[in-house]
Parts: C-alpha cells; structure tokens; sequence
C-alpha cells in the first residue's frame, strides 16, 4: 500500500494544484488544507467531498493543499492533526478543523461558514 | 519433562524504569516491549512517572524515549521535571528523548464521517524514528475521548494503537486517571493487560499518603502490598519495607553511652552496637540531654549520628546542649552529626518512614536518634505509629546501626510501659523517672532490662550540671531513696557524726595521754624516794665503814701508846 501511495497520492496533488493556478483565484480566497495518509478510501472521498463542495459555493475562491502525512510525517505536529483525514480552514481566520470524510455534506457547510458567506 | 518445558519458555523481558525501589518491587522493571498502565487520580504522581521511566530511560539504560503528552503542553513539562534536576533540554539536543504535544479541543474540531487516528499513528512513528527511541509515554491519553466524540472510532483506535506499540516493540507507558468503580475512566484497563500500576494519594486525617500497588503484572511475581512512595527532589522513591525477618546479623562490639556512669551501669563499655535502646522518662527529666550526649561520644569517634527530632528545631537542641556543656556545633559543621526536624503532623507515617529510610541509606549513620518517637501518634493512629516503629527498629538491626528512641510517659500512668508497646522490641530500656520529696523534684535513672549484659539493680541519682549529666549514687534511707537536697542533708549528717567521732577518739586519746603523764610522774617521785633513801643507806653504811676505821685507828694508836702489853695483848687479841 506504501508502494502505491505516492503514485495514488500525485493524483490529488496534482488536482490540487490545478486549482490554484486557475487564473481567477482573488487574494482573500479560502486556503483549505486537507490532511491524508495516503490514498485510503476515507482520503479519496474526503477530497472528492470537498472539491464538489468548493465548486458549488466558493467556485474560484479557494485553494485546496493536500498534505500527505505518509510523506511528510512532520507536518502533522503543527497543524495538530490526530484524527485523519482532517480538514483545516486556514484562512479565513478564525483556523477551523472538520476530521472525518466529509460526508455529511450539510454540515460542512456549517461548520465551514460557508453558509455565512453564501448569505452575503 | 516438565523442566524441559519450563526451560524452554520464553521469560519476560523487564526493561528498569530506573525509579529507586520500583524495580525492586516488579523483580526488574515494566515488561519490556509492551504497553504499562500508571493510573490513578489527579495529582498522584502518574506522570511523573511515566517521565522519570522515560527520561532514566535515556539516561541510565540508553534507550531513547518518546513522550506524546495530551495535557501539558512540552514547556510545562520541561519546568515540572526541571525541579527534579532533569534537563529535558539537552536530552532534546541529544536526540534522547521527543516532546510531542497534542491537543484535541472539542471546540475547534468538527468531526464529520469516517475517520481514523492514523494522523496520532504517523506523529509517534515520526518520534520514534527521530530518535530511534524504544520507550514512549502517553500522558494522558483518555484526553482524546473528551476531544472526539466518536467512541467506536476511538476504541478501535486505541486497541490498534496498543497492538502497534506492542509490535514495534516498545516498552509504553500509559496514564490514566482513576475512573468510579473502575481504574481508569475509560476502561483503558481493557486494552493493556500486561502490567498494571496503581498509584494513589491518600489523605487521613488530613495528612496525605502517597501509595503505589502493582495491581496486576502478567507473566511475573510482584509484591503486591501497598507501598508508600516518595517525590522529592530525586524524584520518585518507592520503598519496600514489609520485610521484618529477625534473621539479621548482631554485633558484639560495644559501644559507650556517653555517660560515664550509665556505661558502668550498664557493666562497663555501653550499648551493644546496632541495638535498640528505648528510653523512656516523664516531661523533663533529661532525656534529650542523654540523646545528645550519645551523639557526641559518637561524633568524637568519628561515626555519623542522625537525629530526628519532632519537637525541637536544630538551633534550639544546640542551644540547649550547649548550656550543659555539650557543644554540638563542630560536629554538625563536620557533617558527622545531621539533624532532621519535622512535625510528625508534615506527613503520613508511612511517609516519614520512607524520608527516614532515605536520610539513613543516604547519611549512612552509626547512630540514629528519634526524639520522640511517643508523638508519632500525631500522624496516625496508635496501631499504625507501632507498626511503623517496629519496621524502622527492624530496619535499624538490619543495618547495624545503634536506634536511641525516646519516648515521653504520660505523667500518672504506669511508666513501665509504653503505649507503643515497643517494650519487648527493644534490647536496653533506660528509665528516667523523677521523684518529689522535700519540696522538691529529683531526677533517677535506672536500667529496666538490657539484653546480654550484667546491668546494675540500682537506681541512680541523675545529675545535669553545667558540665554534662553526671550518675550520684542514689541514699536509701527509712523513707526510700533520698535524692536532691534531702540527699545532700543526709550526707552533711553523717558528716558531722563521722566529726563527733573523731573528737571523741581524740578527747580519749588526750585524757590517756594525761593519765600516762601522771603515772610516769608517780614512778618518778616513788623513784626519788627510792634514791633517797638508797643515797642514806649508802651515806650510812659509809659513815659505818668510816667509824670503824676510826675505831681501829684508836685502838691501834691505843696499843701503841701501850707498847709493853700492846704486842701480848694484840696476840691475846688476835
């Protein structure tokens, strides 16, 4: 499973960044960061959960990092992360963290203030 | 066969926790390669536990450690083992040891789905790795059910991350709080079965006790009392005293009192070394003043003597001794002599037990006082203060060392007993009474028993005079033994009839003197008349002699002149 994850793993990177280098992202876009160990299932519904997510409410203003803690095993210290996968919102501030696979579509909404926005 | 098989079982890796007595207790430390659970309640210890385990582990037995804490952050940690003289800082230089923090606030964190703890997996593989480490502390780890909420999740989790430690042979240490009912709030006690500790913080009568129990210990013998525990400025001490075998050697050398007369007392050289002695007196009767000077007969010999005392601080015994001419200072500066001085109420007894088991380990000391061991009862109870002064007085023979215990009697009750009962513990019971007559109070000592010596049937007078306690021989007269002033009245009696006596002898001696003078006079003057008369005989019989030459020289001068018929006639005469 080790073997593969960095092949697997250079699919949502790569998404990732396609995303950010999409022209219209303006400078106060939301910096999402989401944390995985390799390509589990939870990891890949997590990501899919999230980038249909973005589309529907923040087409344009965001930017999602995928960090995957099997290569980088120091970076989970600072952001704290435990539980996996876990979503942080970096900006913007206050830093919010959803752990779980996203599911729960609703909820993310919510516990992202996405709502909030889409109200103004 | 059965040997054969045993023979070819496995035994249990220990890895030593490094804790002074811990490894005595479990016969070589926690199980090496796999998960311990320290639990117990707030403010027991546990995590001092686990990181002296940890940082020993570095530093003594070369093997790296990793601590993933959930509670303190790694600076509290740092100051908290820093006061205990562990430098966490070099040991993080070093590589020895990983710090890790994790917090888990329920209120930054929204759980939506299916996760796992993977990311708490990756960090203490990353540590690990780091340092190459082969012992990990979690402190403590039950803080994560009250930041997630998803118990399956988290007890699935827990179990696969105690198989992961097990197979990644780490020696783990887990805390756990003391749940109701249970050992830890969590039931963690469900996932560790290997080894289980206990540590508790008991408070009776509002003196608190620290007490650790290995409760569970699989694959191997433990102790399993209660035994108290001691954080100090070492950290933590465990120690094992339940052993009171009487299978200790004796000595037979001896060694003196410091008073003269109790040694001769006690038929000439003094205590047995590494006896107990037990002296027992009312309020004031000197029985410090004994104790001290016992500590400096010892000091002089250049032996070490430590002193507990529960009543006086080190300046006043000083002080006070100083007063009677016993000058201890220069053996406190010398480090000869130590005083430890607390009140029994500081801590529990077993506590007191412990800090005196680590003074004497320490110190080393021939000679150990405690003054007095009858307010012991003010941290227990009456039962509990016996036990705890039989184990100290086993503890003493065991190591040789010479125990002066001083207990105080209640004034009016039976003061041929103490109410330790340590009368049949003890090999020489000095008894130190006073006695009021004439107005006034007098002190005496004397020997209740003393074990393998010929000691004196007699009752002192017990003297403290500026120059140290000194032993009078104590009168008998018609009303019991006359002490103080009533002795010295006696003493001036008899000196004044040993005076009439010598005056007499010597009016005597005069008066057959006079008599002597007076019968040599008489024989004098008998003498004289004697002489007297001898001198008148002899004048007499001279004048005879003379008058009867002068006769003849008539007679011849007679015939002369009658020539004719003088010569017929003087023929005719003839």
């Amino acid at each position: 499973m080790k073997k593969d994850s960095p092949r697997r793993k250079a699919a949502p990177k790569a998404t990732a960044k396609r995303t950010t280098k999409s022209p219209e992202v303006p400078d106060d876009a939301w910096n999402l960061r989401l944390y995985v160990a390799g390509q589990t299932p939870k990891s890949l519904a997590a990501f899919s959960n999230l980038k249909r997510l973005c589309e529907e409410h923040l087409a344009g203003r965001y930017h999602i990092e995928v960090i995957d803690l099997l290569k980088h095993p120091e970076l989970a210290q600072n952001d704290q992360i435990v539980a996996l996968p876990t979503l942080v919102r970096k900006l913007p501030e206050p830093i919010k963290r959803i752990v779980g696979d996203l599911s729960k579509t609703e909820r993310v909404i919510v516990g992202m203030d996405i709502a909030k926005l889409d109200a103004i | 066969m059965p040997r054969a098989v045993r023979s070819r079982l496995p035994v249990l890796q220990k890895a030593p926790t490094g804790i002074s007595g811990f490894d005595d207790i479990t016969g070589g430390g926690v199980p090496r390669g796999r998960p311990t659970l320290v639990c117990g309640s707030a403010g027991c210890g546990k995590s001092l536990f686990a990181l002296e385990f940890l940082i020993r582990g570095a530093t003594q037995f070369g093997e790296n450690g990793v601590v993933m804490t959930f509670e303190e952050t790694a600076e509290d940690i740092r100051k908290n083992v820093a006061s205990l003289g562990f430098d966490v800082d070099q040991l993080i230089a070093d590589k020895k040891l990983v710090i890790d923090f994790v917090k888990v606030d329920r209120n930054e964190i929204e759980e939506n789905g299916e996760y796992d703890l993977e990311g708490l997996f990756i960090r203490l593989a990353h540590a690990i790795q780091t340092v190459g480490a082969k012992r990990v502390v979690l402190d403590t780890i039950e803080t994560l059910f009250s930041g997630l909420s998803n118990q399956a999740i988290l007890r699935s989790e827990l179990r696969r991350l105690f198989g992961w430690l097990k197979e990644r042979e780490m020696t783990t240490i887990i805390t756990g709080e003391r749940g109701d009912g249970q050992l830890t709030r969590q039931g963690l006690e469900e996932y560790v079965s290997d080894c289980v500790v206990l540590l508790d913080h008991r408070v009776v009568g509002q003196i608190s006790t620290r007490r650790l129990r290995v409760v569970k210990y699989r694959g191997s013998t433990h102790g399993t009392n209660e035994y108290p525990f001691l954080i100090d400025e070492e950290g933590i001490s465990v120690l094992p005293i339940t052993s009171s075998g009487l299978d200790y050697e004796v000595s037979p050398e001896r060694v003196t009192s410091g008073v003269e007369g109790v040694d001769q007392m006690l038929g000439g050289p003094g205590y047995y070394r590494g006896s107990t002695v037990l002296l027992t007196g009312t309020a004031g009767t000197g029985k410090s003043s004994m104790a001290a000077q016992l500590a400096r007969s010892t000091c002089a010999r250049g032996e070490r003597c430590l002193y507990f005392s529960f009543e006086e601080s080190p300046a006043q015994i000083l002080r006070n001794m100083k007063s009677i001419g016993i000058d201890l200072a220069p053996f406190v500066r010398k480090n000869l002599l130590r005083f430890h001085t607390t009140r029994p109420t500081v801590h529990g007894l077993e506590m007191h037990l412990v800090r005196m088991h680590k003074l004497i380990a320490e110190f080393k000391p021939t000679v150990v006082m405690v003054d007095p061991i009858s307010n012991m009862r003010a941290a227990g109870t009456l039962d509990e203060s016996t036990n705890m002064l039989v184990r100290l007085v086993d503890f003493l023979r065991k190591s040789n060392i010479l125990g002066f215990l001083i207990s105080l009697s209640a004034q009016g009750k039976a003061i041929e007993s103490t109410d330790e009962g340590l009368s049949s513990m003890v090999d020489t019971w000095l008894l130190l009474r006073d006695v009021e007559s004439h107005g006034e109070r007098n002190r005496l000592l004397y020997i209740l028993k003393s074990r393998g010596m010929a000691h004196s049937n007699q009752v002192r007078e017990f003297l403290i005079t500026p120059g140290g306690i000194r032993l009078v021989d104590a009168y008998l007269g018609e009303a019991g033994v006359l002490t103080g002033s009533a002795r010295l009245a006696q003493e001036a009696r008899e000196a004044r009839e040993a005076q009439l006596a010598a005056e007499e002898v010597e009016r005597k001696r005069l008066a057959l003197d006079h008599r002597r003078k007076s019968t040599e006079a008489q024989i004098e003057a008998l003498r004289a008349a004697y002489h007297a008369e001898l001198e008148e005989f002899e004048r007499i019989a001279a004048g005879e002699t003379e008058r009867r030459q002068e006769a003849e020289r008539i007679r011849q001068a007679m015939a002369r002149s009658r020539r004719i018929t003088g010569t017929p006639a003087l023929n005719g005469r003839k």
